[in-house]
């Protein structure tokens, strides 16, 4: 099953062209590891899945990016829908400086859901989904700011899970963790596939291997080679593929 | 042996450092000080001798024949101010809402100098145009005699815009653009991002900047002035003349004497007091808010 077709995308900043062509089949409920050398468009290509490059300015996308039969960058799509179906999750945890509650009870409101009982449910449920819950239950007024690296950014994927998204694209979501914290992360990431299509891109060669189904390995705005990420690990097709796994790119 | 007196050396440089800021810090402290405590014994005995309630709740200034009434300037100061706030604020966050997330960086790059260029124009030229333009216009469109309390909240709702405007987008600018682009992931729009996560994170800037105009607004003199028709009745509508707290002062201090002048420093002690009340229910609230 394919959750999202990208075709011949390219990505332009001004005159500099960030991706290449680039063509990908993300499969349904499982997990999609982005790697390559730093600079190389993996966010440039993860923020064109849920048209997080509309904000800047200067960024001109060429291409079909396709979810559920419809390309996303047709005129008449709903962009405020396509966000919510497709989550993202950021670098650097980005809780918004209000309440733990707040933070999860934010998108719903921004989608016209306000009734008490689904909203206290959606709390319950995606704070659960996280493993915040126990923790945080009895301080769910209290300030997400205050919570540790690793709490921010459990709360973050809990904020975009309670809005009930399909798809979820997660940039580096481990880089500003220890490596417990990272850990943790990604059994839950194990949890969360069951449910949800994942596109995780990481600088973590380690953390691709151990996670992913998939694996792209990018290059200088191209997709150099896409498979399964054990093929991709143990035999890769591309000589460039092999220099950057086994440490001798560059 | 030779480090050793080095860190000794440094030591006593720091320590220097330090005193030296404390006094830095103690000269604010005591000019404050100083300020305070000359009002005050200029200004309260009398208030003693006459009554605080003769002043705060009497109609009636004439000063050469002993009656030191405050209440019109109290309620001109507050008309005034209140009248200052509801032209000044909404523009204000209105227009810093605008040149933060909807205009164009080159927009805002203009605009936002011009609006601090606002600030450094002298009160006396915001009041020339407001007798020269203003005055006539209320005049003659709203009736009264022009030099009235809707003119005097119009010109200073101007002259409090550049304050609240640009301490405003500068907090609003100072934000993480990742509490933005984490809203408009979730699929807020751009209005709800502002409304529901920019606005409160920003909270406590703008919030300085509603103080520091509603500040200007009550010590503006010059302007006042100018256009507020200086009248020491009660005024019973908008379009009619008003004196405030520091206009009385500024308009008779050069020739008051006796008790006369120690009854313009009375205005002062009210005057200040009133300051102190503003900024400290302004700040309690931006620490409820906050919390
Ligand atoms: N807003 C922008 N304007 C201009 N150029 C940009 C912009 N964003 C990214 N680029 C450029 O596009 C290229 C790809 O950037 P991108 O952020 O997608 O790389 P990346 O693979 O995610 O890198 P990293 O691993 O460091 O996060 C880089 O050369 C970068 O300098
Ligand atoms: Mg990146």
């Amino acid at each position: 099953m394919i959750a999202i077709e990208v075709n011949k995308l390219s990505v332009f900043y001004g005159q500099f062209q960030a991706l290449k062509d680039v063509s990908m089949k993300i499969n349904k409920q499982k997990i999609t590891a982005l790697i390559g050398p730093s600079g190389c468009g993996k966010t440039t290509f993860l923020r064109c899945l849920n048209r997080m490059n509309d904000l800047i300015d200067e960024a001109r996308i060429v291409g079909e990016v396709i979810i559920d039969g419809v390309d996303i960058y047709r005129e008449d799509i709903d962009l405020l829908e396509l966000r919510r179906r497709v989550g993202m999750v950021f670098q650097r945890p980005n809780p918004f400086p209000l309440s733990i509650e707040a933070n999860i009870l934010y998108g719903l409101k921004v989608h016209g859901i306000n009734d008490r009982k689904l909203m206290e449910e959606r709390l319950v449920r995606s704070l659960e989904a996280v493993q915040l819950w126990d923790e945080l239950k009895d301080h769910l007024r209290k300030n997400a700011l205050s919570l540790s690296l690793e709490q921010q950014q459990r709360l973050c994927l809990a904020r975009v899970l309670a809005v009930e998204p399909e798809i979820l694209l997660m940039d580096e979501p481990c880089s500003a963790l220890d490596p417990i914290a990272t850990a943790r992360i990604e059994e839950l990431m194990f949890d969360l596939k069951k449910q949800y299509t994942i596109v995780i891109v990481t600088h973590n060669m380690q953390q691709a291997a151990r996670v992913s189904d998939f694996t792209g390995y990018f290059l200088l705005g191209e997709l150099i080679e896409f498979g399964e990420t054990e093929q991709i690990f143990t035999a890769p097709a591309d000589r460039r593929t092999e220099e950057y796994i086994t440490g001798r790119y560059g | 042996m030779g480090n050793r007196t080095t860190m000794k050396g440094t030591e006593s440089k720091e320590k220097l450092i330090r005193l030296f800021l404390l006094a830095t810090a103690l000269s604010a402290i005591s000019i404050l000080a100083l300020i305070s405590v000359f009002i005050f014994t200029e200004g309260l005995p009398i208030m003693f001798r006459h009554g605080f309630k003769k002043f705060l709740f009497s109609l009636d200034w004439y000063p050469t024949e002993g009656h030191f009434g405050l209440l019109p300037m109290i309620i001109g100061s507050l008309m005034v101010t209140v009248g200052a706030m509801i032209i000044g604020v909404p523009l204000g966050l209105a227009g810093a809402i605008y040149l933060t997330q909807f205009s164009s960086k080159k927009v805002r790059m203009v605009v936002k100098p011009m609006i601090e260029l606002l600030a450094g124009i002298p009160s006396v030229v915001y009041g020339f145009i407001g007798v020269v333009i203003l005055v006539p216009f209320v005049r003659e469109n709203f009736g009264g005699p022009g030099f009235s309390v809707l003119t005097a909240s119009i010109i200073l709702g101007i002259m409090i815009l550049p304050t609240i405007l640009s301490i405003s987008i500068d907090s609003l600018m100072a934000l993480p653009p990742a509490y933005r682009e984490g809203s408009i992931a979730l699929g807020a729009t751009e209005w709800q991002t502002t409304r529901m996560v920019l606005l409160p994170a920003a909270r406590s800037g703008i919030i300085a900047s509603i103080i520091l105009g509603m500040g200007r607004a009550v010590g503006e003199t010059m302007a006042v002035i100018m256009i507020a028709g200086n009248a020491t009745s009660l005024p019973r509508t908008i379009l009619d003349p008003v004196r405030t707290l520091t206009s009385n002062i500024a308009l008779e201090m050069g020739y008051a004497s006796g008790e006369h002048r120690q009854a313009l420093f009375a205005t002062g002690v009210i005057l200040f007091i009133i300051i102190m009340v503003l900024n400290t229910v302004a700040n309690l609230t931006s620490r409820k808010m906050s919390r």
